[in-house]
């Protein structure tokens, strides 16, 4: 039951963006270490832009 | 559960589904219960999710759980990444579902609830979640491509063209009529207007939040946001006991409207970050909280519904929206039970991040079926309402006149008895100076919603749940007003850069204003015009966006249908055809009807000409003598829309069926663009990815 609501709540935060940068993290960590990683301001920035890019909404 | 027990389970879910709907149309009683609804809609999402929807996507689109999805091949982590399926239901469902459902089925009620129940459960398993999942895959099929690109990549640059033009004035209208809806709803209501302006400085101080204060902490500041609005909702009746600050937020329509243009311009010329994006993340908690309410109330509250199953207005006369059952009812209803702008996100952000093709069917079928169950609720939601008291709302003032007595004697010699006093206290209740005449749907919905909360909760609330209501259908709308425009002026950028190079270029300041004026020009026109109408406007705007969503549904099936031909499944592609035939031919009547219909209130043509007559002979005065040049061209203006969509619609089907033609004549087609098949990656997928 409760690893039930803990993947309820990690998908809920992943829907609504909450965890966007730690994602981003985890995958740069993984394939670009050596590069350095965005700051978390940076990333929210370049992600809004990426994101309203193009048809997002319906009536 | 054992194989033996579940052909049983889907017999029960069958047989309880089929008994709902026979309780639904055997009814004869005063009133009937909410129950039958949520009972005949459970069995025939499910039978049809199962059923129809499994054996489409193993025979006609064989779906192929071990080819490798664009998100995977792609993989970039930020457009295209694999996600878990019901992370991809969220994401597609909160895009797809707007006001649009609840508008519509509100306003189709006038038909009684009987002809609206059974379209959004057949249009929605036979024709919109078709469409839905088949672009899906269809998309997803060629590394996420739009429905313009694969109209022009599978039909031809004709057949591309007219769909890109289509969709341009569809956006149009889309943000035209759903500015009227937010209008209506704030007319002359300083507690709906002051909760409806909040949410604009609670947005930008979110937005700062989130960028500045607390980066990119979604949660947070949605939450705070989520707080501030509905203390906003709350403090509006504050305002509204105030003489003072009340007049601060009492206008009237065309003040309003310009208020809504003035906001779209702004708003699509702002940063995303300062409003767009956290009225969209606060926008996106309250659907979720909303929908979950209006769940609530309609399958634990169970209320009883007081409209009859078939209203005298079948016969073309209504006064919410004019024109027969066929083929209004269809375009009336639009959104909830098939929408082509879903085609447009099917085969834009969520092909990108499907992470198997067996998700196809959750994500593409199942939002849809979602969808089609907020459209119910608001039907329900509308059929709580007395009838007499629905059409007191609903009824332009044109109609039954802008004095109290008058109108509540026209309303009742239509059969649907209401007094002076029951509206006079109704709207004191709901902390509003009047409900008549409030068309658009929205006020309707939110009385109707007002009301099943307050028989659970007490009456004393009832002002709140009403602006509560009127605050998260003006949410959506704002969003999609913005939205919409942003897209707008990408799409007409892209349009213009192929005139005058400069003016595509979409990282120029001068071209995006440019742009963005001109689109917001395009559609505050509309919304201008549909606010001085004293027939109210959505008599008007109402049909003519429903009648280009559905056509823009019939091309994205068009589309679909040369796709399925050409891969050698020509006799599956009934499955898109017959759909895309039923949509072409309401589509087609119901543009002949707007073009040619002797009824002044049906036909555009018929209507200018009247009054162009009224006018002549002086009948005319005041404001709608002053009014009529500007309604009578812009009759015209529409009767010339119609014929646009009637052409773009022609053209895409007959480039399909011209295709499908020569394909199953053995003759040279343009080739699939379908991406070749590869197995999945070997490198496993990030955790949380799976």
């Amino acid at each position: 039951m409760l690893s039930r609501l803990r993947a309820f709540w990690s998908g809920f935060r992943q829907v609504i963006g909450d965890d966007a940068y730690d994602r981003y993290l985890e995958r740069h960590n993984r394939l670009h270490a050596d590069a350095p990683a965005l700051d978390r301001k940076t990333f929210f920035r370049s992600e809004l832009e990426r994101k309203w890019n193009g048809i997002r909404r319906c009536c | 559960m054992t194989h033996k027990l579940k052909p049983l389970l889907w017999v029960a879910i069958a047989v309880f589904g089929a008994a709902c709907l026979g309780g639904i149309a055997l009814n004869r009683g005063e009133s009937i219960n909410a129950f039958w609804f949520i009972g005949a809609a459970f069995g025939v999402y499910a039978l049809a999710y199962r059923f129809y929807a499994g054996w489409i996507t193993a025979k006609v689109l064989t779906v192929d759980e071990n080819r490798a999805t664009p998100s995977e091949l792609r993989n970039d982590g930020r457009d295209y990444v694999p996600t878990h399926r019901w992370i991809t239901f969220g994401h597609h469902f909160a895009a797809i579902a707007g006001a649009g459902p609840l508008v519509g089925p509100t306003l189709a009620m006038q038909f009684g609830y009987l002809p609206g129940t059974l379209w959004l459960l057949a249009g929605a398993v036979f024709g919109g979640c078709v469409q839905d999942m088949v672009v899906l895959f269809c998309s997803t099929r060629r590394d996420g491509r739009s429905l313009g690109q694969m109209a022009r990549d599978e039909l031809g640059p004709v057949a591309g063209s007219a769909a890109l033009l289509g969709t341009l004035m569809i956006m149009v209208l889309i943000v035209a009529v759903l500015g009227l809806v937010v209008v209506n709803a704030m007319k002359h209501s300083p507690w709906g207007t002051s909760t409806v302006f909040a949410t604009i400085p609670i947005a930008i101080l979110v937005g700062i939040y989130m960028r500045n204060i607390r980066p990119g902490r979604v949660l947070e500041g949605s939450l705070i946001g989520l707080a501030l609005l509905l203390l906003a909702t709350a403090g509006g009746g504050w305002i509204d006991h105030n003489p003072l600050l009340r007049s601060f937020f009492d206008y009237d329509g065309t003040t309003l409207a310009a208020f809504v243009i003035g906001y779209g311009f702004v708003a699509a010329i702002l940063p995303v970050w300062l409003l767009l994006a956290p009225r969209d993340y606060i926008s996106t908690f309250i659907k979720i909280g909303a929908i979950l309410l209006l769940a609530f109330a309609v399958i634990i509250l169970q209320p009883e519904m007081k409209m009859p199953a078939l209203t005298k207005f079948i016969d073309g006369t209504g006064p919410v929206v004019a024109g027969n059952l066929f083929p209004f009812l269809f375009i009336t209803i639009a959104c909830g039970a098939i929408s082509g702008f879903h085609a447009l996100i099917a085969s834009g952000t969520t092909p990108k991040i499907i992470a198997n093709e067996k998700d196809i069917r959750l994500v593409g079928y199942g939002s849809m079926v979602m969808e089609s169950f907020v459209g119910l609720m608001a039907l329900i939601a509308a059929g709580v309402l007395d009838p007499g008291v629905y059409f007191a709302i609903n009824t332009p003032a044109g109609i039954v006149g802008k004095e109290v007595a008058q109108a509540v004697a026209t309303i009742s010699s239509w059969g649907f008895p209401v007094t002076a006093e029951t509206m006079e206290g109704l709207a004191r209740a709901m902390g509003e100076t009047t409900l008549l005449a409030r068309t658009g749907g929205a006020p309707s919905l939110a009385v109707g919603m007002a009301t099943i909360f307050a028989s659970a909760f007490g009456q004393s609330l009832l002002a709140l749940w009403y602006h509560f209501a009127i605050m998260f259908e003006a949410l959506f709308i704002l969003t999609a007003v913005d939205a919409g425009t942003r897209v707008g002026r990408f799409m007409l950028q892209d349009m213009l850069g192929n005139l005058y190079a400069p003016l595509g270029n979409t990282k120029s300041y001068p071209a995006t204003v440019a742009a963005s004026a001109i689109f917001v020009a395009m559609w505050g026109y509309f919304l201008y015009i549909g606010v001085i109408d004293p027939y109210g406007g959505i008599n008007i705007l109402w049909p003519l966006f429903g009648i280009s969503n559905q056509m823009l549904a019939a091309i994205a099936l068009a589309v679909a249908m040369g796709i399925i031909v050409k891969s050698g499944k020509t006799r599956y592609a009934w499955v898109v055809g017959a759909p895309m035939a039923a949509l072409a031919v309401i589509t087609t009547v119901a543009s002949y009807e707007k073009l040619f219909s002797a009824d002044p209130r049906v036909g555009f043509l018929a209507g200018a000409d009247a009054l162009a007559q009224k006018l002549a002979a002086g009948q005319l005065t005041g404001a709608m003598a002053e009014a009529a040049p500007k309604l009578i061209f812009n009759q015209r203006l529409d009767a010339a829309l119609t014929v646009f969509f009637v052409i773009v619609l022609w053209t895409v089907i007959v480039e399909a069926v011209r295709l499908s033609w020569r394909h199953q004549l053995g003759r040279a087609v343009l080739p699939s663009t379908e991406t070749r098949w590869a197995p999945h990656p070997e490198m496993p997928m990030a955790q949380g990815d799976d």
